[in-house]
């Protein structure tokens, strides 16, 4: 293999690669080839580094220099300060939100500093369509120990003594699923890598295929080895064509090198895989709807027992692991299960991978240690909220979870915890949510998406999640009415034990945590007619002060409904008849100024109404 | 025309070796060359593989990413996901909707727009976020959104 002086790893993950990392790339190859230095450094486009909210990334090594948000414009410069003359460049590095010192080394970085990576080793190392840089990484080393000098109750044990749970939420042991499987005396046997990652703000299992396809590959073949299967499918999200492609390059690339096939390593055992393209169905998350969806038919969930174990595709054995479950399994093979268990809590072993978005400072993928505090996620590795605004909430574990609220930050990350606390882990989506977001319309939003998901197959979910939705689109509208709560709780109690699938046993969740944390909200709602948050729209009025306004026109000129009248320097006036509050005055008004103003309750009634003073409290 | 379409079909189905239960990808294949999926598309499917008409009709009407429907010349897909929604991404689709007049998951009638929702598309870091043509735009506002359809017209208008 050649030797680098330096490496420039590129991020290419989702995230940055929509903010323009591919061009970034170009320009710094065609710029390195210009100033003749293309065989001292090599750029390496890699697997999503995580941290989003700064890309493009760029990591310089050895130097472990962290460049970020860089623009094309910005390559020249780079290249000439950092590679030829050697000194980082003071303005394309991070800076601290609230500091002004900037922090050059990746592993300084608080965001960086508290995660620790297992799953996740190589993201932003290894560029994710080669085997032999994965190989380079230890790769394949706990599958040729497992084939060469374990028997299939070895690795059995080796991943049951490891405490490795399902990463997809539930939490199953992974190796008692195994256990079960393997003592089946039917044949064929089958193994499933559920890919379909449904969850809204949830990307951990597309960024594990795009930036470590073989992970999860060799975590099937050591799987398949220790159940006797003989087939694997990986199914994928429709949305992720990069993670298909990342993975139909390691399956060709583990074909031609003898890690699958015929003749795996030499040693006589036979595997195979196949990639299959989701279509576009939440609920074919779900396994026995997952199974249903590889068989070509309509992802429609079916009663359990019996459990995929033991009537799964095609009525035969089949296990189904979460992305990042089978990712866990090569280390586990490779450093052992003592060294597994060793992280994380007495029930919750290793780490968990979550994506932390919405209302926080550093948006991005982070993977910790169970047991870790919400806390230090939310503010140690997050950064807080921004734009000094106040924390809310955290949503954790999608649809199918709850929010959580600030007393519930020293929470540890961990199944049980999560659960007793009416969230759960689910597949690891962590929303922030601030002062400015509505809980209610939050618990709508979710309702929404599970009943647009619902498959339709059970009553309590089909029509148990629509009546609630329109329960709460009334309380978000103004029109909520006495009684109303109760009602949300009764139906939620009839969804969750009615339902067949985990779709509808978990949709309610949402709605009770929302109600549990923050029903004062929902009481504002129905009795004031009011929404704290100022994001309902039929309770929230716009309002521009006559006398803080300075007649600048912005408004009236932005206004998508045309609804604002006014002349230069004269105060403006809003039609409320004609406004659809979309709130673009709010946000074009000058912070000098400031003349626009959010309304909710009696005082946006007033203003509404033309009466003059409504503002004023 | 139709010839040549019966053709693709049973190319596809070919390369599948005809199984019943590719089903799916074989409509996603034939949806990626063609752009839609035709009646006359899904018939022959039916045929060649021998399965009733009803069962695939099924199948492209409860998967998402099926269309029964040609797309518009340009593609706008607002992202519902959760991020983007508690940083205003409702109020994005909503001013969409209004701009080019026409609902989400519909066509506009001279055939130049579609307006699509999808519930993640994971860049969350640029929510609230919209992908038009391909191309995705971060932190999008009602103003810039103005712009990339101002843009996407005189690109259109140059072109004639």
């Amino acid at each position: 293999m050649k030797q680098y002086r330096s490496h420039l790893l590129v991020c290419s993950g989702t995230g940055c690669a929509s903010c323009g990392a591919f061009d970034l790339r170009e320009a710094l190859e065609k710029e390195i080839a210009r100033r003749g230095l293309r065989d001292e450094i090599l750029v390496v486009a890699t697997g999503c580094n995580g941290f989003c909210e700064r890309g493009p990334i760029v990591l310089v090594q050895p130097d472990g220099v962290f460049y970020q948000r860089l623009r094309v414009e910005d390559v020249p410069a780079l290249v000439e300060e950092h590679l030829v003359k050697g000194r980082p460049v003071q303005r394309f590095l991070y800076v601290p939100p609230a500091e002004k010192k900037p922090v050059p080394r990746m592993a300084d970085i608080e965001f960086f500093k508290h995660q620790r990576l297992v799953v996740l080793r190589n993201r932003g190392r290894i560029d994710p369509e080669k085997v032999e840089e994965y190989i380079a990484y230890d790769g394949y080393a706990g599958l040729a120990k497992a084939l060469t000098s374990m028997t299939p109750d070895d690795i059995i044990a080796e991943v049951a003594a490891s405490g490795l749970r399902g990463r997809g939420g539930a939490g199953f042991p992974t190796g008692l699923k195994w256990t079960f499987c393997r003592r089946e005396q039917a044949r064929p046997k089958y193994l499933v890598c559920n890919g379909d990652e449904g969850d809204p703000g949830a990307f951990m299992d597309r960024s594990v295929l795009e930036a470590d396809p073989h992970a999860v590959l060799e975590g099937m073949i050591i799987g398949a080895k220790a159940v006797g299967a003989e087939k694997g499918f990986i199914y994928i999200r429709d949305e992720y064509p990069l993670a298909v492609r990342r993975m139909a390059i390691a399956v060709g690339q583990a074909g031609e090198r003898g890690l699958l096939g015929n003749d795996i390593l030499g040693t006589g055992f036979a595997f195979d895989v196949e990639i299959v393209r989701g279509a576009g169905a939440f609920v074919s998350g779900e396994e026995t709807a997952l199974i249903a969806s590889i068989e070509g038919q309509r992802a429609f969930p079916r009663q359990r027992p019996p459990y995929p174990i033991q009537s799964g595709l095609w009525g035969k054995p089949t296990v189904i692991n979460n992305v990042e479950t089978w990712a866990n399994v090569p280390s586990i093979i490779r450093r052992g299960a003592a060294w597994f268990s060793s992280l994380g809590t007495e029930t919750s072993k290793g780490t968990k991978i979550f994506s932390l978005v919405g209302k926080i400072s550093n948006t991005g993928l982070v993977e910790v240690p169970m047991g870790i505090r919400l806390r230090d996620i939310v503010y140690g590795i997050g950064g807080g909220i921004p734009g000094g605004r106040k924390f809310k909430a955290v949503q954790i574990g999608g649809p199918s979870g709850g929010c959580l609220p600030e007393e519930h930050l020293d929470l540890p990350v961990d199944y049980e915890s999560l659960t007793r606390a009416g969230a759960m882990m689910g597949s690891g989506g962590m929303i922030v949510m601030d002062e400015d977001t509505c809980m209610v319309d939050v618990a709508l939003y979710f309702l929404r998406f599970t009943q647009e998901e619902s498959c339709g197959k059970c009553a309590p979910c089909r029509i148990g999640i629509r009546r609630m939705a329109g329960i709460l689109a009334r309380i978000v509208a103004g029109e909520g009415v006495p009684g109303d709560l109760e009602r949300l709780e009764e139906l939620a109690s009839l969804v969750k034990r009615g339902s067949l699938c985990g779709l509808g046993q978990t949709a309610p969740n949402p709605v009770l945590t929302t109600l549990r944390y923050f029903r004062d909200e929902y009481l504002a709602h129905i009795v004031e007619r009011a929404c704290p948050a100022l994001v309902c729209k039929n309770l929230v009025t716009y309002f521009i002060d006559p006398e803080k306004c300075v007649g600048c026109l912005l408004c009236v000129k932005n206004c998508p409904a045309g609804a604002i009248s006014g002349e230069h320097k004269k105060a403006h006036v809003i039609d409320q008849a004609a406004c659809f509050k979309c709130g673009t005055c709010f946000n074009v008004c000058p912070p000098k100024v400031r003349a626009v103003s959010k309304l909710t309750g009696e005082r946006g009634r007033a203003a509404a109404a033309g009466r003059a003073g409504g503002d004023r409290p | 025309m139709g010839k040549s379409k019966a053709s693709a079909v049973r190319q596809v189905v070919d390369r599948y070796g005809r199984r019943k239960r590719s089903v799916i990808p074989i409509l996603r294949d034939i949806q990626d060359r063609e752009g839609w999926l035709t009646p006359a598309v899904l018939d022959e499917l039916a045929r060649e593989l021998d399965i009733p008409p009803s069962q695939v009709m099924s199948l492209v009407t409860f998967y998402k990413s099926f269309r029964l429907e040609p797309r518009g010349r340009h593609v706008c897909t607002v992202c519902m996901g959760t991020a983007c929604h508690v940083r205003g991404g409702a109020i994005i689709l909503e001013h969409f909707e209004r701009r080019l007049g026409i609902p989400a998951g519909k066509t506009s009638a001279d055939g130049r727009f579609t307006l699509e929702r999808v519930n993640c598309l994971g860049a969350c870091a640029l929510a609230p976020l919209v992908v038009v043509d391909g191309r995705a735009y971060g932190l999008m506002t009602e103003i810039k959104a103005d712009a990339v359809l101002k843009s996407i017209k005189a690109a259109e208008g140059k072109k004639r």
